[in-house]
C-alpha cells in the first residue's frame, strides 16, 4: 500500500458515486441523471421534464401496462465476455447497447447505466402505431364530447398520431350514453380500455363495481350486474378517464372546458380541507375538481363536496343590505347606513347582553376580526356553530366545519363552540338581548327556534342566502361564498391553506372580512386602516404565534403545517400502505 | 421560421426616374374618366346606372345578382335534407369568433327524439349582428357543417335587441342545405 505512492487515489466511477446514495445513473435522451433505485422509468422521465405520453398509468394506481402508449427505447451496457473489461466513455459511464425493440416505461424500473430514448424513429413509429389502433373504433364524437379540450386521445393524436385513417371496415358498435350511476355517464365507444376507473374503484374507493366484459376489440367497460356506480367517490373516475368515456352528469353539456378559468382553492365542506380547482367562466362556476396535494387529499375528492356549489348561483342569494322597517318589510339600505344602524343599535346594550355567533366556515381573517369585534364590544359571548356528520373511511371528516382548528388557534379556545348552548339559554331567558350571527343559519343548523330569535331586541345577521334566520333579523348583510373569497383556513391536520377568489360576489354583497372590518371600525374608538386582506393577515400573524412570519402568499398552493394535531386522514394511510407494499409509485 | 433573404431589384435608369410610370397612371385615369363621361365604363350596363355611368342608384338598384359565390354576408345556421339541425353546440364558433358575437347555451336532445343519438344541440344560439364582422371564421371552424355565411347583407333593426339573431331567426335565414356529410346517419 504505502509503497505505491505514485498512483493517485483511484477515481471513483459514476456508478459507485451513485450507489453510495442509493441511486442509479440513467441516461435520458442523451443526458445523464441520477434516480433512486426502483424508480419507474416513466416517473424518472417525468422528474426531469421529459414527457412520456401515457393513458393507463396513474401514479396513485397500480400499473397494468395495458395501453402501450408509453413505449420507449431502452439500452443497457452489453455484458462483457469473460475477462473483458467493460468499455467506458471518458466520464466513466459504460457504453450503452440499445435494444432493437421498445419497452413500456410505466412498468419497468430504472437500473444502473440504463439508457432511455423517448424520441427517435423507433419510438415515434411505435406511438403512431398505438395511436392508430386506439383510434380504429373511436367515434367522431369530439364536437359533442365533454372531454374535448382536455382529452389525452386528442392531445396525443395531434402530437404523435398519423393524422389520417387507413381503416376501411365497419367500426365496432358499443353501448353509448349508458346510465351507470347517479352522477356518471358511460360511453363505451369512446373507451380505450385503460382500466384506470376499474383500478380506482377497486384500490382507492374500495367499491369494485366496474370491470371489463368481452374480449379483444369487443372489450366493454361495464358495471357489475345488479350494481350501480354510486360510490361517493365516483366522479373521480371521470377526472382520471383520459378520454370522454366517463363524464359527469352534473357538468354534462354545461360548458366546453376551453372557456373555463382555473382557480386554485380549498374545499369548505369538511375539516379535511381538500385542495380543489374551481372552474369558472365569467362569474359562473361550472365545476370543481380535486387538485393534487399528497399531504391532504392525494388526487381525489368526494362527490358530495364536489357538487356542493350550486347554491352560490341560487335565486335566494342576498345582494343588498336590508333593514326591517316598522311594517316588518325589508328595505334595501346602503352599507354606510347599515353600519350606522348597527353601531347605534348596539349602543343600547351592555357587553354581557350582546352575543356574537360566528361560523366554523369563516376564514382565519374573519375569525380574527370577529374576535377583535368581540373584544371591542367588551363581549364575553362568542361561539361558532358546531357541525358534525359521519366520517367515511377516506376523505370526509366527522367535523364538517372546515376551519375549527383555525377558530381554536385564533380564539385561543379549546372548544370555540363551547358557549353556543349558553348563548341559546341566555336568549331564551332574556339575558342576551342583542345578537350578531355571521354566516350561520341558526334556525336550521344551531338548534334555535324562530321564537327564540323573536325574543331578541336587536339581531344582525350576515349570510349569503335568504334563510329563516335572515327572516328574523333586524338587519341582514349579504356576504360572499367560499368561491368568492380570498383567505386562509387551517384543516384538521393543522395545515394552513389558502382560498382564492374565483368569481366576484353578486350585487352589493361584500366579502365577509370587509363587512367585519367596517363594522369593527364603526364601533371602535381607534379605527384601523385595513385596505386589503393582507393587512388583516399581517395583524393576525402579529397576534397569534402559530401564524408568525407568514403572509397569505407564503402559504403557497400546497399549504403549510402550522400546528401539530393527531388527525389522521384515512385515505393517505391507505396510500402510504400501498406505496410501502410497492403497489403504487407516486 | 426560415429566413428568406431578399435582394433589391436592379432598376434601369428609366425606372429610376419614374416619370414614365407617372404618365402611364395619368393616361389610365384619363381613359376611365373619358369612358365614364361617354357612359362606356365597365359594368355600366349591369348597374343600369344614371348620369355618368359610375353611380348605382342604391337601394332602387342593387348589385345582388353580381355577388360572387364566396360573398360573406350574415352567418346563419342550416338544416340538412333530413330536417336535422346540423349544429351540435360544440361552441367552437363561439370560441373562434374574433368580436365575440356568438353566444351559445348547449342543451341535451331528449331520448325520445329521432336524433337522440346526437345527444347535443343548442338550447340557445345568439349572434349579435352589431358585433359580427363577417369574417367567416365560424363557418371555417365548424366541424359539423352547420354554420354558413349567406348573401344577406341588409341587416338592420331599430333596437339593439332586434340586431341579435336568435336560433329561430338563424335557421330561418339559413334554410336547408343539401349535399353535406351526414356523419350521424346509421351506416347502411
Amino acid at each position: 500500500m504505502s509503497d505505491t505512492t505514485t498512483a493517485p487515489a483511484e477515481i471513483k466511477l459514476p456508478k459507485d458515486l451513485a450507489a453510495e446514495k442509493g441511486m442509479v445513473n440513467v441516461q435520458i435522451d442523451g443526458v445523464w441523471h441520477q434516480f433512486p433505485r426502483g424508480t419507474r422509468m416513466i416517473e424518472a422521465c417525468r422528474s426531469v421534464q421529459v414527457e412520456v405520453p401515457h393513458y393507463c398509468y396513474h401514479p396513485k394506481l397500480s400499473v397494468p401496462g395495458n395501453c402501450r402508449m408509453c413505449l420507449v427505447q431502452m439500452g443497457m451496457p452489453p455484458r462483457p465476455a469473460p475477462g473483458q473489461e467493460p468499455q467506458r466513455d471518458e466520464k466513466g459511464y459504460e457504453n450503452i447497447g440499445w435494444m432493437p425493440r421498445p419497452v413500456i416505461a410505466c412498468a419497468n424500473t430504472v437500473s444502473e447505466n440504463m439508457g432511455i430514448r423517448t424520441k427517435g424513429e423507433l419510438v415515434e413509429k411505435c406511438r403512431e402505431g398505438v395511436m392508430e389502433f386506439l383510434l380504429i373504433n373511436h367515434p367522431l364524437d369530439c364536437p359533442i364530447c365533454d372531454q374535448a379540450g382536455e382529452c389525452r386521445l386528442q392531445e396525443f393524436s395531434v402530437g404523435f398520431g398519423k393524422g389520417t385513417s387507413r381503416f376501411v371496415d365497419l367500426k365496432v358498435k358499443k353501448p353509448k350514453n349508458v346510465d351507470i350511476g347517479p352522477r356518471i355517464r358511460l360511453d363505451d365507444e369512446r373507451c380505450i380500455m385503460c382500466s384506470r376507473c376499474i383500478r380506482f374503484m377497486d384500490e382507492v374507493a374500495g367499491d369494485p363495481v366496474l370491470g371489463f366484459t368481452q374480449r379483444g376489440t369487443h372489450t366493454t367497460l361495464t358495471v357489475h350486474p345488479g350494481r350501480i356506480l354510486d360510490s361517493n367517490y365516483s366522479l373521480n373516475t371521470a377526472d382520471i378517464c383520459p378520454v370522454g368515456a366517463l363524464t359527469s352528469n352534473d357538468f354534462r353539456f354545461q360548458m366546453r372546458v376551453w372557456f373555463l378559468k382555473e382557480t386554485k382553492s380549498i374545499d369548505v365542506n369538511c375539516g379535511t380541507g381538500t385542495n380543489i380547482t374551481i372552474w369558472t367562466r365569467g362569474n359562473q362556476i361550472h365545476r370543481i375538481t380535486p387538485r393534487q396535494n399528497d399531504a391532504v387529499n392525494s388526487c381525489w375528492m368526494p362527490d358530495s363536496h364536489r357538487l356542493n356549489f350550486h347554491y352560490i348561483d341560487s335565486e335566494a342569494r342576498l345582494t343588498e343590505p336590508l333593514q326591517r322597517d316598522a311594517n316588518g318589510q325589508y328595505q334595501p339600505i346602503s352599507w354606510a347606513q347599515a353600519n350606522q344602524s348597527i353601531a347605534a343599535g348596539l349602543k343600547h346594550f351592555s357587553a354581557s347582553q350582546i352575543a356574537i355567533i360566528g361560523s366554523g366556515r369563516m376564514t382565519n381573517e374573519e375569525l380574527f376580526l370577529t374576535k377583535q369585534l368581540a373584544d371591542q364590544l367588551g363581549d364575553t359571548w362568542l361561539s361558532i356553530v358546531p357541525r358534525t356528520g359521519e366520517a367515511d373511511h377516506l376523505l370526509v371528516a366527522a367535523d364538517r366545519n372546515p376551519n375549527t382548528t383555525g377558530a381554536q388557534l385564533i380564539w385561543q379556545s379549546a372548544d370555540p363552540a363551547g358557549s353556543l348552548n349558553a348563548i341559546r339559554d341566555g336568549i331564551r331567558n332574556g339575558n342576551i338581548k342583542a345578537l350578531i350571527s355571521l354566516g350561520e343559519d341558526l334556525i336550521s343548523d344551531a338548534g334555535f327556534t324562530a321564537d327564540d330569535l323573536a325574543k331578541l331586541d336587536f339581531h344582525v345577521h350576515s349570510h349569503i342566502l335568504a334563510n329563516p334566520t335572515a327572516n328574523a333579523a333586524a338587519i341582514v348583510l349579504p356576504g360572499a361564498a367560499f368561491a368568492e373569497k380570498r383567505g386562509s383556513m387551517v384543516n384538521l391536520s393543522g395545515r394552513l391553506q389558502r382560498l382564492n377568489a374565483a368569481c366576484i360576489a353578486p350585487g352589493q354583497a361584500h366579502d365577509d372580512w370587509e363587512i367585519l372590518r367596517d363594522l369593527l371600525n364603526k364601533v371602535s374608538s381607534d379605527p384601523q386602516q385595513m385596505p386589503n386582506i393582507e393587512n388583516v393577515f399581517k395583524k393576525l400573524s402579529e397576534s397569534v404565534s402559530e401564524f408568525e412570519n407568514l403572509t397569505l402568499s407564503r402559504i403557497t398552493d400546497q399549504g403549510v403545517v402550522i400546528t401539530e394535531t393527531n388527525h389522521v386522514i384515512p385515505l393517505l394511510e391507505n396510500e402510504r400502505a400501498r406505496k410501502a407494499a410497492g403497489v403504487i409509485n407516486g | 421560421m426560415a429566413i428568406v433573404k431578399l435582394t433589391r431589384p436592379k432598376l434601369s435608369v428609366g425606372e429610376k426616374i419614374y416619370f414614365g410610370a407617372l404618365l402611364k397612371g395619368f393616361f389610365l385615369t384619363m381613359k376611365h374618366a373619358v369612358a365614364s363621361l361617354r357612359n362606356k365604363s365597365r359594368g355600366a350596363k349591369d348597374m343600369a346606372s344614371s348620369g355618368l355611368g359610375v353611380t348605382m342608384q342604391y337601394p332602387e338598384q342593387r348589385w345582388d345578382d353580381h355577388m360572387p359565390e364566396h360573398y360573406r354576408g350574415a352567418p346563419t345556421l342550416v338544416t340538412d335534407e333530413q330536417g336535422r339541425e346540423r349544429c351540435v353546440s360544440c361552441q367552437l364558433c363561439e370560441f373562434i369568433c374574433p368580436p365575440k358575437a356568438i353566444k351559445i347555451i348547449p342543451g341535451e336532445i331528449p331520448s325520445d327524439d329521432p336524433w337522440a343519438k346526437v345527444e347535443k344541440r343548442p338550447k340557445e344560439f345568439d349572434i349579435d349582428m352589431i358585433r359580427c364582422i363577417y369574417c367567416g371564421m365560424c363557418e371555417e371552424v365548424c366541424p359539423e357543417q352547420a354554420i354558413y355565411l349567406r348573401k344577406d347583407y341588409l341587416i338592420s333593426g331599430l333596437t339593439r335587441a332586434e340586431m341579435v339573431h336568435d336560433k329561430k331567426k338563424l335557421y330561418e335565414i339559413g334554410g336547408v342545405r343539401v349535399g353535406l356529410v351526414n356523419k350521424w346517419n346509421e351506416i347502411k
